[in-house]
């Protein structure tokens, strides 16, 4: 089982803190190979609507690692009440049904509470029409949970924690359901 | 101008042909994948086969990308020209927006001329976009480029002398375009599946050939219906425009044994050329007789096809059997089905009696 760890954003350490807990999370789990992504380490390009085969450099690098995963761990911050324009970007770099059999965890960081609901309202859909089957409950992180690089909540470590587990045992699920609908065909 | 225009004659039935997209991949089942040499052999031996089963049509593609072997495609279809006799030739597709359309006229008019006016070309845009950077022109300009040069195209096959400016390449001034072919070559362009591509094909008045890998013939059908309307609104006379369609053709002893023939080629072929595999939901679908994919028993495959032949009511069909590595022992089997079974049986219900 391969995860890929996105941490979707070029502005700030919040995110990049939260998906580090993450991987510390999942490396408990010797089954797992893992991959963090820091859009911070990669250059992308816009997208040019060209299949994601024929970028080259770090676009391609970047997206035929997203394709690899059997799971993504997607990491987001909000900005103007809005996942950021680079990650939106890497939906865009890629084709329509990319997340097909893909199960994904969400973690959030925001300034505000306020901004709770982007998810429900803006990620999920998109996440959706690419077709990756989302763990329902997301990890939401406010400003007030971190200092300097680390989390200081510990309620903030626990929710991790189970998304985690929430997020490998929801693939194990579908992987089950997937193959008993495959079982039935003879080709 | 009519059918007949484009070589085409409703009175002898709906159209069989074959088409390569001249992909040169492993075959999954053997692990072993052919020398270039060996598959360019192997796509002219199977346009021989189909001239010799008495198939209408066999046509290669261009894609400059890894796992596929005919990017010089025009080249191929000369040496096609030599050793067929009968089946016309084509292109599946000519990716028209990174050649000069006087390149592509002189090509296919001189393996007209060597084939006895058996030439045609279907010029597309391309869905795969690294032979831009390869082959030197600007992806901002994909749609721009492709426009003008297919009007040019158009203009150069019906004028011998052109004079000509656009944006993309230097201006023409009674330039004289030679070879000639004797008639002017039939030019079709390549529709991906979407009505707007099949609208703008209509717009300007030029035959369609229409890709559909799988999925509802209904869906097909509405593309269909737009691009006719498209014509009819534009001042053409639909009833004077050929349609083809192209998609996945396999027959077997059965429906069953077909799927498992060649889902696996299928399935890894997509893998390797496009990232992701068929989804086998979908392709156990495609036996249902209202989805487009041609992949059964003989029986199955020819009502398939007459049933398409009712909805669409096109002229030219066309399969791809080859994709994946498909062992050339399974072609041979699926050539001769087409020869003895499957076209006899689709000409004798779709002849028109009389041409418009």
């Amino acid at each position: 089982m391969h995860v890929v760890i996105l941490s979707g954003s070029t502005v700030g350490s919040k995110t990049k803190t939260a998906m580090l807990a993450v991987e510390k999370v999942l490396q408990q789990r010797k089954d797992l190979t893992i991959e963090l992504i820091d859009l911070k380490d990669y250059d992308l390009v816009f997208s040019d609507g060209r299949h994601y085969l024929d970028y080259t450099g770090d676009t391609k690098i970047v997206t035929e690692k997203l394709m690899q995963a059997d799971i993504l761990m997607i990491g987001t911050p909000i900005f103007q009440a809005s996942i950021p324009g680079t990650l939106k970007n890497v939906f865009d770099l890629l084709p329509t049904k990319a997340l097909e059999k893909k199960v994904v965890g969400l973690v959030v960081t925001a300034g505000s509470a306020k901004h709770y609901l982007v998810i429900e309202q803006q990620l999920k859909p998109i996440l959706s029409y690419m077709k990756a089957v989302v763990s329902s409950n997301y990890v939401f992180i406010e400003e007030q949970d971190f200092h300097l690089k680390s989390i200081v909540n510990d309620d903030v470590h626990f929710r991790i924690q189970t998304l985690v587990e929430d997020t490998l045992l929801l693939k194990e699920a579908y992987d089950e359901m997937w193959k008993k609908k495959e079982d039935q065909y003879d080709f | 101008m009519t059918m007949s225009n484009y070589r085409i004659h409703p009175t002898n039935g709906l159209e069989f042909g074959i088409y390569t997209l001249g992909d040169h991949l492993m075959d999954p089942e053997t692990g072993t994948r052919l020398s270039a040499k060996e598959r360019l052999n192997q796509i002219i031996e199977l346009a021989k086969l189909a001239d010799e089963a008495g198939l209408d049509f066999f046509s290669v593609g261009e894609s400059h990308q890894d796992f596929f072997v005919t990017q010089a495609h025009t080249v191929v279809l000369s040496a096609i020209a030599q050793v067929t006799n009968n089946i016309k030739l084509g292109s599946s597709a000519t990716i028209l927006s990174t050649s000069d359309p006087v390149r592509v006229y002189e090509d296919f008019a001189t393996i007209d001329l060597l084939s006895d006016g058996r030439a045609e070309i279907i010029a597309g845009r391309a869905s795969r976009v690294g032979l831009f950077d390869l082959l030197g022109y600007d992806l901002h300009d994909y749609e721009g480029l492709f426009e003008e040069k297919f009007a040019l195209l158009n203009k150069i096959n019906q004028e011998a002398y052109v004079t000509w400016k656009g944006d993309y390449r230097k201006e023409l001034n009674n330039a004289h375009v030679l070879p000639r072919a004797e008639e002017p070559l039939p030019i079709w362009r390549a529709v991906g599946g979407t009505r707007s591509s099949a609208i703008k094909a209509g717009r300007m008045g030029v035959p369609m050939h229409l890709a559909m890998l799988g999925g509802p013939v209904s869906t097909f059908q509405s593309v269909i219906d737009a691009y006719r309307e498209s014509l009819n609104q534009s001042g053409f006379d639909s009833r004077h425009f050929p349609v083809g369609t192209a998609g996945f053709f396999h027959v077997a002893e059965t429906t069953q044994q077909a799927q498992k023939d060649m889902y696996p080629y299928i399935n890894e072929g997509m893998k390797r050329t496009n990232g992701q595999g068929f989804p086998k939901q979908a392709f156990a679908l495609g036996k249902d007789k209202h989805n487009v994919m041609n992949i059964g028993s003989v029986d199955e495959v020819t009502e398939k096809i007459l049933y398409q032949h009712d909805v669409f009511k096109h002229q030219r069909y066309i399969g791809q059997m080859d994709f994946g590595g498909v062992p050339f022992k399974q072609l041979m089997r699926n050539i001769e089905y087409l020869g003895e079974k499957i076209i006899p049986k689709v000409k004798k219900y779709t002849r028109i009696q009389e041409e418009l």
